[in-house]
């Protein structure tokens, strides 16, 4: 039976898994950064001692769950289910890390909204009973999605002032059971529910502007989510958007003012937080490492800290294709949102 | 029946207000800057246009081709050593539309796929973004040079 969800697709969980412990790896620019000193490990170079960015990306994302393992003081065999997803096609680097990890392994794909769509999918399975502990994982790497995405990286051409830069990291988040009792390193934070998103697009062609295509799926996501559970924006400390930029950002609080809701200075996005504005990257960061690694590395410690109590942490992706862009086709959007707290044991 | 998908009034509401707030390139401060750095690379081309033709004492066809090899080589060196991007972001169409940029655009890719095997990848890939340029200057140039024929009367 349909017994833990709220309205037509908020759930909320009976015994809320924990979020024991984050992990994060960053590239060299991300670490110059105004969040640098909040991750665990930054490379040194951009392929990390590997022939390929993309044999890098899928190490970043390895590493990135056993660094979360050693925080938590767990060993492979201790996690159930390992989430995650990355960028690339047939999203190889989860897949190649997932072999070297020998986990039960669940791959995912939604773009940049991956961190979001692994936390929600893990507390759900662990709340429903299938799970004592899930990996969740997400990984994207600048120079593997320009590639894949738009131009060489060494191609002399001008980024339009909508552009984001794809952030290089990855972030592992561990869930566990509250019933388990691991110690892990954060004692208080819980994830309470969730909202399922919608694949919205409202025609978005320029695949420089992903800002402009992902805002419309994150307002209907949190718009959904008021509406299921009732509560209004003031019931969390922060609304956390994955990468919808500077830009995106706007145009997020437009469609929101439209409908009626004013989201304020409660809105924080996490590609606005990751750069400093003079590296460079015009409207921000973006890409999944991006939400990933200001959740784990920058977010989740500062909750744990006491600074905020509960907060709705949708990653948003922009479902593009370039194959599906030269036949004419426009950018879908998505956005998962869950509800991380903070509870006083 | 083709199917087209129709955008609804949300869509083309949505979309004209995220054209006008959008943030805009500094059209004008960029055509001043490729206007800067395309008279630039001109002009070292000139310099080596009269260096063949003063000091090696070339032939006007000869001078022609060296200049292009020279700039190539210039502009493919620069890409090499990860320079030539640098200048495109300043540049702009200043460093796109001169030779120089031509050779940027074969040898990036060519850069960044080697690692997918020098046939399947390097090769293949080479073209990817000078292809098409290839392609329709090519045909257009021997378009142009049929109707010359033509209006001419030499066939």
């Amino acid at each position: 039976m349909r017994t833990k969800c709220t309205g037509r697709s908020s759930v909320l969980f009976n015994n809320p898994p924990r979020l024991i412990c984050g992990s994060t790896i960053v590239g060299d620019v991300e670490a110059q950064g105004p969040l640098g000193s909040c991750f665990d490990i930054t490379l040194e170079d951009d392929t990390w001692g590997e022939d390929t960015w993309e044999k890098a990306e899928r190490k970043m994302f390895e590493h990135a769950v056993r660094k979360a393992l050693d925080k938590a003081g767990l060993t492979p065999m201790g996690i159930d289910i390992l989430l995650g997803g990355d960028l690339l096609n047939q999203i190889i680097s989860a897949n190649f890390a997932a072999r070297e990890l020998e986990m039960p392994f669940l791959g995912l794909y939604g773009a940049c909204s991956t961190m979001a769509e692994s936390i929600l999918i893990g507390s759900m399975l662990i709340d429903g009973g299938y799970a004592n502990r899930i990996a969740c994982a997400a990984t994207s790497h600048f120079s593997t999605a320009e590639r894949q995405y738009r131009l060489p990286l060494e191609m002399g051409a001008q980024s339009t002032p909508t552009s984001q830069r794809t952030v290089t990291g990855a972030g592992c988040s561990i869930l566990a059971d509250s019933a388990c009792g691991d110690n892990g390193q954060f004692s208080s934070i819980y994830v309470a529910g969730g909202v399922i998103g919608r694949v919205v697009d409202l025609g978005i062609t320029d695949a420089s502007n992903m800002g402009a295509a992902m805002a419309p799926a994150a307002a209907d996501t949190l718009k959904k989510h008021l509406f299921d559970t009732g509560r209004t924006v003031a019931d969390y400390d922060y609304i956390v958007t994955g990468d919808l930029g500077r830009f995106g950002s706007e145009l997020f609080a437009m469609l929101l003012a439209d409908s009626g809701i004013d989201i304020g200075n409660r809105h924080l996005d996490c590609g606005n937080i990751i750069f400093y504005s003079k590296q460079n990257v015009d409207c921000g960061g973006s890409g999944c490492g991006c939400s990933a690694v200001t959740l784990n590395g920058y977010l989740l410690p500062r909750m744990e800290a006491g600074d905020f109590n509960r907060i709705l942490f949708m990653a948003t992706g922009a479902l593009m294709s370039p194959t599906a862009g030269l036949q004419g086709d426009s950018i879908p959007g998505i956005a998962h949102g869950v509800i991380i707290e903070r509870r006083k044991n | 029946m083709k199917k087209e998908r129709i955008p609804s009034q949300k869509e083309k509401d949505y979309q004209r207000r995220v054209n006008e707030k959008m943030p805009k390139s500094k059209t004008f401060l960029q055509c001043v800057r490729a206007f800067i750095s395309g008279g630039i690379i001109c002009c070292i081309g000139q310099l080596i246009h009269d260096f063949a033709k003063l000091v090696l004492n070339f032939s006007e066809s000869n001078v022609a081709a060296f200049t292009a090899i020279v700039l190539v080589f210039l502009g493919a060196t620069l890409t090499g050593i990860g320079v030539y991007d640098n200048i495109g972001s300043w540049a702009g169409a200043g460093s796109v539309v001169p030779i120089t940029g031509f050779a940027n655009s074969i040898v990036s890719p060519a850069m960044e796929f080697k690692r997918e095997g020098y046939v399947l990848g390097l090769g293949a890939k080479m073209f990817s973004i000078a292809g098409p340029v290839l392609v329709y200057g090519i045909s257009a140039s021997v378009l142009v040079g049929l109707i010359a024929c033509l209006i001419s009367g030499k066939f």
